[in-house]
């Protein structure tokens, strides 16, 4: 029987860190996370399991612990809010640019700047497309509910060993926080160093042994067409991942005329908008993307022939309805309706912005 | 007599360490860094941790040491090794880490990383190589320049009133209860190689006996940034760099 415990978004990703035999957990405080590293503290997981948790002195060096624990193929993992999370895009960019995989959740909160504590979702164009320098991708998966706050952790780590790529669980302040009966995964031993050796033996540092080379983690490529090469051979990787891990989540599209596209917390209300569009009359559908990168743009496109409009609706000033824009390509009006600095809309609010938008 | 005449097991006084890689190193003739590298080779070598050595590279003319040490390596981000360290270390506690840094990476851009990592006396080898100058960028002034030394940034000589005080960072971090051993050394004269060698060997020891962090720095010659001959670098150094940085043991515990 599996366990069923109700707890808050934040203390979730921490026992679902422990239970899926995380290795290391490297934190730095800042709210609406910090109960993530709390939760860590007081279960004490270095009695049991032995993965290692530590309080960094910023978000710079522990995402650069990151880099240290994954080259030696380990499955370390860090939590940030928003202003962290700028902080650690130096070290993503390098990460991606090793090929090392990791799990950063990202608790988003409202910027610019140092911004506000509340729950936002204006951490999209830095998760998907990009925060630091060069041409790289982050896996994005986004929960809207606390169960799947347990699960993508596990997911996560799996996508990013697969790929050998960071991957970002994208919540927000009110995954984070909001309590919810969850379902706890089931208890894996951490890997032992010859399973290490079967997944990752041949690129990690684990200590150069006289049956192999040496092992090298770096991301430096002085040489055009070597740098070149290795973009290239970036490029093929993602381009799988968007061929092979796009993941999302419909409801009513079937027939619908207007279609509203949501995700993490927001796609949870957008769903109460749908059912209060529907007892109307008004026959609205729900696209929920659960990954963000990759984005499903051929399920939007497979749509959008049959649809009258689409409505981006997320708690930004317009990120993810760019991505709409470029699936649909100009053959279906997409219309944005965002609340900004932590304000959350309610599903009337949505609805009515649905019937202004759209002259319903 | 052919060489291979001369060259018999018994003749052999001395032989390049296998932990050396063939790779022709890439440093200017006169640097410092090529003596460094070999000695850590010996060590781990003489050692016999060869199979479980994982060595940190820096950003600087150094981010090269992982194709001259046969090791696994990690090349860290600039100033962030000592956080990379901190992880593999606290992962492996079998392993023997140790990150190799200059003086901009360490002293200037990384102050925050090693500064705690020596603080929480992670069990780590720190090898930190103060030549007072940015060398791979060009010779531009570095937090341990000296007041007056001319470098591209600097062209008239660092003041103190546009660019403050060279940064004693070894003396600040042998103030830290984290570490164990903090020492300077040098590599100017075969003396000083011995020393130097000896000190790096101290640390390594150390790591294993979990005692802290462990800090060799090696106040070395970059006569290119510098722009005087290898055998007038080393007499500058002696000269110059010696009075702000003296060699010896600040800290043996």
């Amino acid at each position: 029987m599996a366990e069923k415990v109700l707890k808050k978004g934040n203390e979730v990703i921490a026992l679902a860190a422990i239970r899926c035999g995380c290795d290391g957990y490297f934190g730095y405080p800042i709210t609406p996370q910090s109960e993530v590293m709390e939760t860590l503290m007081e279960e004490k997981p270095w009695e049991t399991t032995g993965m290692v948790v530590l309080q960094a002195e910023s978000e710079t060096s522990s995402i650069n612990m990151l880099y240290g624990g994954a080259s030696c193929g380990k499955k370390v993992m860090t939590s940030s809010s928003s202003p962290g999370l700028s902080l650690m895009c130096e070290g993503l960019s390098y990460l991606a640019g090793a090929e090392l995989p990791c799990l950063v959740v990202n608790v988003v909160r409202g910027g610019p700047g140092l911004g506000t504590i509340q729950p936002a979702q204006s951490d999209y164009f830095q998760a998907t497309k990009g925060g630091g320098h060069g041409d790289y991708h982050l896996i994005v998966l986004a929960p809207s509910s606390v169960q799947e706050m347990n699960d993508f952790v596990d997911l996560g780590f799996a996508l990013a060993f697969k790929y050998r790529n960071p991957a970002m669980i994208l919540a927000d302040g009110i995954v984070g926080q909001m309590m919810e009966k969850v379902e706890l995964s089931p208890l894996k031993p951490r890997w032992t160093d010859a399973e290490i050796q079967q997944i990752a033996g041949d690129w990690a540092t684990t200590g150069k042994t006289t049956d192999r080379p040496m092992h090298i983690i770096t991301s430096l490529a002085l040489d055009a067409d070597v740098a070149e090469r290795f973009n290239e051979k970036l490029i093929k990787k993602y381009n799988e991942i968007r061929t092979k891990e796009v993941r999302f989540e419909t409801i009513r599209c079937d027939d619908a005329d207007y279609l509203l596209v949501a995700y993490g917390a927001m796609a949870r209300i957008c769903q109460e908008t749908v059912a209060m569009a529907r007892a109307a009359g008004l026959k609205i559908g729900l696209l929920r993307p659960i990954t963000l990168f990759p984005y499903p743009t051929a399920e939007l496109q497979r749509l959008a022939p049959q649809l009258k409009g689409i409505l981006s609706v997320e708690l930004s000033a317009g990120q993810m309805i760019e991505d709409i824009r470029l699936a649909v390509e100009g053959r279906t009006p997409v219309k944005h309706y965002g609340r900004l600095g932590g304000m959350v809309p309610d599903p009337g609010q949505v609805l009515d912005a649905l019937k202004q938008r759209f002259s319903l | 007599m052919t060489t291979q005449e001369i060259i018999k097991p018994a003749n052999r006084v001395y032989g390049k360490t296998p932990v050396l890689t063939d790779t022709v190193m890439h440093y200017c003739p006169g640097c410092s860094h090529g003596a460094v590298h070999k000695l850590i080779a010996e060590v781990i070598e003489e050692m016999n941790i060869q199979h479980k050595t994982i060595g940190i590279s820096p950003v600087g003319c150094a981010v090269f040491a992982y194709n001259y040490l046969h090791i696994d390596w990690q090349q860290a981000a600039h100033g962030r090794a000592p956080a990379l360290a901190t992880a593999a270390k606290r992962l492996n506690p079998d392993k023997y880490i140790f990150t190799y840094q200059g003086d901009g990476d360490l002293a200037s851009i990384g102050t925050a990383e090693i500064i705690h990592a020596c603080n929480r006396g992670e069990n780590i080898v720190v090898i930190f190589i103060n030549n007072a100058i940015y060398g791979m960028t060009g010779g531009q002034m570095a937090p341990t320049t000296l007041i007056g030394q001319i470098t591209s940034t600097t062209p008239y000589g660092r003041t103190v009133e546009l660019n403050g005080y060279p940064l004693r960072i070894t003396e600040l971090l042998a103030q830290l209860d984290g570490t164990c051993y903090v020492t300077r050394q040098a590599v100017h004269t075969p003396g000083a190689v011995r020393k130097t060698k000896r000190a790096i060997r101290k640390a390594f020891e150390n790591s294993a006996l979990k005692k802290g962090t462990s800090f060799v720095e090696v106040v070395g010659t970059c006569n290119s940034g510098w722009k005087l001959t290898p055998v007038e670098a080393n007499n500058w150094m002696v000269e110059h760099m010696f009075p702000a940085y003296p060699p010896g043991d600040l800290k043996d515990r």
